[in-house]
């Protein structure tokens, strides 16, 4: 202990003093507070690029996500709008061909319809003339008969036999 | 980064100029000559572990069987009885048993085992008493730039030149190259490995400067203690007690409320302990904490610079016994791994240091909020903070 109390010079003691207080001053102000500052900043900016890129890697996703939604959704979209086209196709083929029976079958009963006036009116034509050619030869027929006095009385003797077979 | 190199390339060549230059003095053989027996090896480990007025290199014997010396003196700066005076250390001519008497303003001064004393009026040389004391000289405010002191000055030139040349970097770009490249990691280790932890979060950053100022400071100390030139600037006590009294005053001074609670009335405790406590808590704090400090870094260096030279003095101590060619193989085999866990010392050391000095800041300035817990005699639970502070 008396040889390190010996030992112990006052004199550097103070020098070592000042030259330390002056040391630590001059680092503090030339080095370390641009050094330590200058690190921070840099971690600061290493940590918000970090926070950055994951940030836009989030927005990333998300995008990717709203794309893949957006693209379900055209899809979807597209198919219902084929499933509806096709259906309105179907239903207006439908329609047509029902259209189409109706405006058939409505023609054909007109065209059976007037058939069938035309041939009665056919009909009654020919029975009419039937009648004025059956009357014409009748008349010729009878005036044939009837030129004579026997044929007369020949035909009275006929019609008197066929009554009396009746 | 270039240009630093070559200012330190510059200084260097200079340095060694002057030490080309310089070589002076001689004085008789018999006193310095070459060091051999045991006892000439431990005295000049003693000697070299004492800081030095002068900046001695290396010695040699000359032709003619004159001792020579090759150094560069350096300024001797005294408050002596008649004020101020200033006189280069050249003018002891390297005596250091107090016969070169130095008579400057009035004043008489010899050096005495690394120490300068001057002389009562009247005296003309130094008396001893039978303990080798001297009698009729007293010891002076000695503000002499030492080696110990060119040693500070050049690891503070050092220190400023190279980390104020990365902070310059900065601003330039976010990535230093060249040497900055490795003083960054230190940088970051210092701050993330001893003084967030240790003081937190909250508080780190205040204190972040005076750590990384020892930490290097010291480091680049023990390491400069390790080249040929000799340096043992943190094995003097002086030092090492500076730099634990800054520790002590910014702790004390930083210490919060809960801190000063707990040095002086301890909470949890019966109230009959709390003034025991209070003389422990205070003890610990002004004294045992920061001798601590001083002596761990002092005993430690100073340890492994004798260590170093009792290895390297094998070379002459057991030269009868081994032959030249066995202790100098067997000294230089030792003192090569001894130097290497020197090295690692060197770092240890400063890392302790800081650590240390981090943790005491850090008990001072930590915020109790959390609130102790209690158990349900009311008593309070030690937490870690207060288990891990039981351990220093």
């Amino acid at each position: 202990m008396e040889v390190l109390l010996n030992d112990f010079s006052p004199g550097l003691f103070i020098v070592q003093t000042i030259l330390l207080l002056g040391l630590i001053f001059l680092m503090v102000k030339f080095a370390w507070k641009p050094i330590l500052n200058s690190l921070n900043e840099r971690e600061t900016g290493i940590q918000e690029a970090l926070a950055a890129a994951e940030k836009a890697k989030a927005d990333m996703q998300n995008l990717q996500a709203d794309n893949d939604r957006m693209l379900q959704e055209a899809r979807s979209e597209r198919e219902a709008m084929l499933k509806d086209a096709r259906e309105i196709k179907e239903k207006m083929i439908a329609d047509s061909k029902e259209q189409a029976k109706l405006e058939g079958d409505k023609m054909l009963k007109q065209a059976q319809a007037a058939i069938e006036s035309e041939k009665k009116a056919a009909v009654a034509d020919i029975k009419s003339q039937v009648a004025e050619l059956s009357v014409a030869i009748a008349e010729k027929v009878i005036k044939e008969e009837l030129s004579s006095n026997d044929k007369q009385l020949k035909l009275v003797d006929t019609m008197l036999s066929d009554i009396k077979l009746n | 980064m270039m240009k630093v190199s070559n200012t330190i390339k510059t200084l260097l060549q200079l340095l060694i100029l002057c030490f080309s230059l310089q070589s002076f003095a001689l004085s008789d053989t018999e006193q310095e000559g070459a060091v051999s027996t045991k006892e000439e090896v431990d005295e000049y480990i003693l000697h070299h572990l004492k800081d030095s007025h002068d900046f001695h290199l290396f010695s040699y014997t000359n032709d003619a069987g004159e001792r020579k010396h090759v150094g560069f003196p350096l300024p001797v700066i005294l408050w002596s009885s008649n004020g101020l005076v200033t006189f280069m250390s050249s003018e002891f001519h390297h005596d250091d048993n107090g016969e070169v008497v130095v008579e400057k303003n009035g004043s008489k001064f010899v050096k005495l085992h690394s120490k300068i004393y001057e002389l009562e009026t009247g005296a003309s040389s130094v008396n001893f008493d039978e303990e080798h004391h001297a009698t009729n000289a007293h010891k002076v405010l000695d503000f002499s730039i030492t080696k110990s002191v060119v040693g500070v000055l050049l690891v503070g030139l050092l220190m400023l030149l190279a980390f104020s040349s990365l902070a310059k970097q900065y601003a330039k770009k976010s990535i230093p190259t060249g040497f900055g490249r490795v003083l960054e990691p230190l940088v970051l280790y210092v701050r993330d490995e001893i003084a967030r932890p240790n003081i937190g979060e909250k508080h780190y950053r205040k204190f972040t400067g005076y750590l990384l100022t020892v930490f290097f400071f010291i480091w680049v100390l023990n390491l400069l203690g390790l080249t040929p030139f000799g340096f043992n600037v943190t094995g003097q006590i002086a030092v090492t007690a500076c730099l634990a009294i800054f520790t002590l005053i910014i702790y004390t001074v930083s210490g919060n409320k809960d801190y000063w609670m707990h040095i002086l009335w301890m909470p949890g405790v019966p109230v009959f302990v709390k003034p025991i406590l209070a003389i422990i808590e205070l003890a610990g704090a002004f004294i045992i904490k920061p001798f601590s400090l001083l002596v761990r870094l002092f005993a430690n260096i100073s340890a492994g610079h004798i260590v170093v030279m009792s290895l390297i003095a094998i070379m002459f101590t057991l030269k009868e016994s081994l032959g030249v060619a066995g202790a100098t193989g067997l000294s230089l085999v030792l003192s090569f791994f001894i130097t290497l866990i020197e090295v690692l010392v060197a770092f240890l050391q400063a890392y302790i240091f800081t650590a240390l000095s981090a943790l005491f800041i850090g008990m001072a300035v930590a915020e109790h909020d959390h609130d102790h817990h209690h158990d349900e005699a009311g008593h309070e639970v030690a937490d870690t903070e207060d288990v891990r502070a039981d351990f220093i």
